[in-house]
């Protein structure tokens, strides 16, 4: 559905509910590439300047409705898509983004927009390099958030679908759709699918050898910070060689 | 409206068996005399006993303010200007324009989504991804053109509000000057109106004619509609 993008760089991204694991595992998996000495951009979820304010009326105020916050979210990524995440693509750099487009796809659908219509409007998106789906049980990821926070948000525990008077259980219940989407979307968009119930060290191992295979003889945007061995310049080749003894 | 229909999916999450009142457009270019022309119709039609409320472009509560300040700084791009103005669209479709439908309001809306797109495809937009973002859009009872030449936007800019950036067309910088600009600018979007005119059913009114005539025009398509109810 998503047209394939033919960068320099190679885009990666991870999708999966809340409490599924996948920050961790990107935030592993971003200072990992660091620690090689790669060229990589981090890119979050709802992170944009450019539609901030109106996010945070709309969220006060309660007056979202699933189309308009499937349209501003849609606003928010094509700024970051367009002003960050696209220009890295093309100029050699691994691009990380916690969450994608499939995020958008997984929960304005559970919040009952039509699923076509929300795949048109991020079809000037490319379909990633890698998509990680962390696939975890709801119970699983509901006791991991429950054990964090002291209260779920209106709309993190999709109040605003009327399915439950209690936050909790309208979390549950909001969380199951979008669970059932994710599910349906594992052909659609060929996402490798990592088990979230696995110990963090053994899905991030799963991760790196993905990561591997993709990397293989490529060659992106050398980082000017961080020089490879091949350097001529001494003393930064000691100080690249000290950060080189992790390196698997 | 007997019959509700959407150009594409609708709202699925709300759905929506009757409107008891009536969606007319007003459509056409920056200085055509859209606002003029509401005010008139809302007072015949408030004459003649009906409940009308008016709608346009950028007035939802939700984008206002944000889009004001996006565009103040100029950092819109055309797809995010694109999808913010579709976000301003639909809130103020599904919270002021619906709703009024409900109550059996006539509803004037200064401009309809034809414009964004007529905007967005000038600026190199998706001709089909700009339509299919509408989908949700609710298809009016009637959609009234009002097209008038160059000359005549000029007259009426000049004598009116002034040029500004955004209505030249200067964030594409169609020429180096306000005036070039425009002229280059409104040119494109005529084209894009009149292509839309066969494909969404416009009806054209000749807006370089006087005030008095093209509101006389513009009662009697109205008329017909009320017409086909009795």
């Amino acid at each position: 559905m998503l047209h394939k993008g033919e960068y320099k760089g190679k885009l990666i991204i991870v999708e999966g509910i809340d409490g599924s694991g996948k920050s961790t595992q990107i935030d592993l998996l971003y200072k990992w590439l660091l620690a090689q000495g790669k060229s990589v951009y981090f890119s979050e979820w709802n992170s944009s300047n450019l539609v901030k304010s109106t996010t945070k009326l709309a969220k006060k105020q309660k007056i979202f409705t699933p189309t308009t916050f499937s349209l501003l979210q849609a606003t928010d990524f094509a700024d970051r898509w367009q002003n960050y995440m696209l220009p890295m693509l093309k100029a050699g750099v691994i691009v990380l983004a916690d969450r994608y487009a499939f995020t958008a796809f997984a929960r304005d659908v559970a919040r009952g927009v039509d699923r076509e219509w929300v795949r048109n409007l991020y079809s000037f998106s490319v379909q990633p390099d890698l998509a990680f789906y962390f696939q975890v049980p709801l119970d699983v990821a509901v006791d991991r958030i429950m054990e964090g926070r002291a209260k779920l948000k209106y709309y993190e525990a999709g109040m605003d679908l009327g399915l439950s008077e209690n936050r909790v259980t309208s979390f549950r219940l909001f969380q199951q759709r979008i669970i059932n989407e994710y599910d349906r979307m594992t052909d659609e968009f060929s996402f490798k699918v990592i088990d979230g119930t696995l110990p963090v060290k053994q899905q991030q191992r799963q991760v790196r050898q993905h990561l591997r295979k993709i990397l293989q003889g490529w060659r992106g945007l050398p980082n000017p910070l961080r020089t490879t061995r091949h350097t001529y310049h001494k003393p930064v080749e000691q100080i690249a060689g000290s950060q080189q003894a992790g390196k698997a | 409206m007997k019959e509700v229909k959407f150009y594409g999916a609708g709202f699925p999450y709300r759905p929506i068996k009757e409107l008891p009142g009536k969606l007319i457009v007003l459509e056409g270019t920056d200085g055509v005399g859209r606002s003029t022309q509401i005010q008139l119709l809302r007072a015949w039609l408030e004459g003649e006993g009906y409940a009308v409320s008016d709608t346009g472009l950028r007035r939802s509560t939700l984008t206002q303010s944000g889009l004001d300040a996006a565009k103040q700084g100029h950092t819109l791009s055309p797809l995010t200007m694109s999808l913010f103005y579709a976000t301003d669209f639909a809130d103020r479709l599904e919270n002021q324009i619906i709703p009024a439908l409900k109550a059996g309001f006539i509803v004037l809306s200064d401009r309809y989504f034809y414009s964004v797109i007529a905007r967005d495809v000038v600026r190199g937009a998706n001709r089909a991804w700009s339509r299919k973002v509408y989908g949700f859009a609710l298809i009016p009872n009637m959609i009234l053109y009002l097209k008038a030449s160059i000359p005549t936007l000029i007259s009426r800019i000049v004598h009116g509000r002034g040029f500004n950036h955004w209505e030249a067309g200067m964030d594409i910088r169609c020429a180096d000057n306000l005036y070039d600009s425009f002229c280059v600018y409104q040119a494109a979007l005529i084209e894009q109106f009149d292509e839309m005119a066969k494909e969404f059913g416009f009806i054209t009114i000749d807006a370089n004619r006087s005030i008095t005539h093209v509101n006389e025009q513009l009662r009697q398509h109205i008329s017909k509609l009320f017409e086909e109810d009795q």
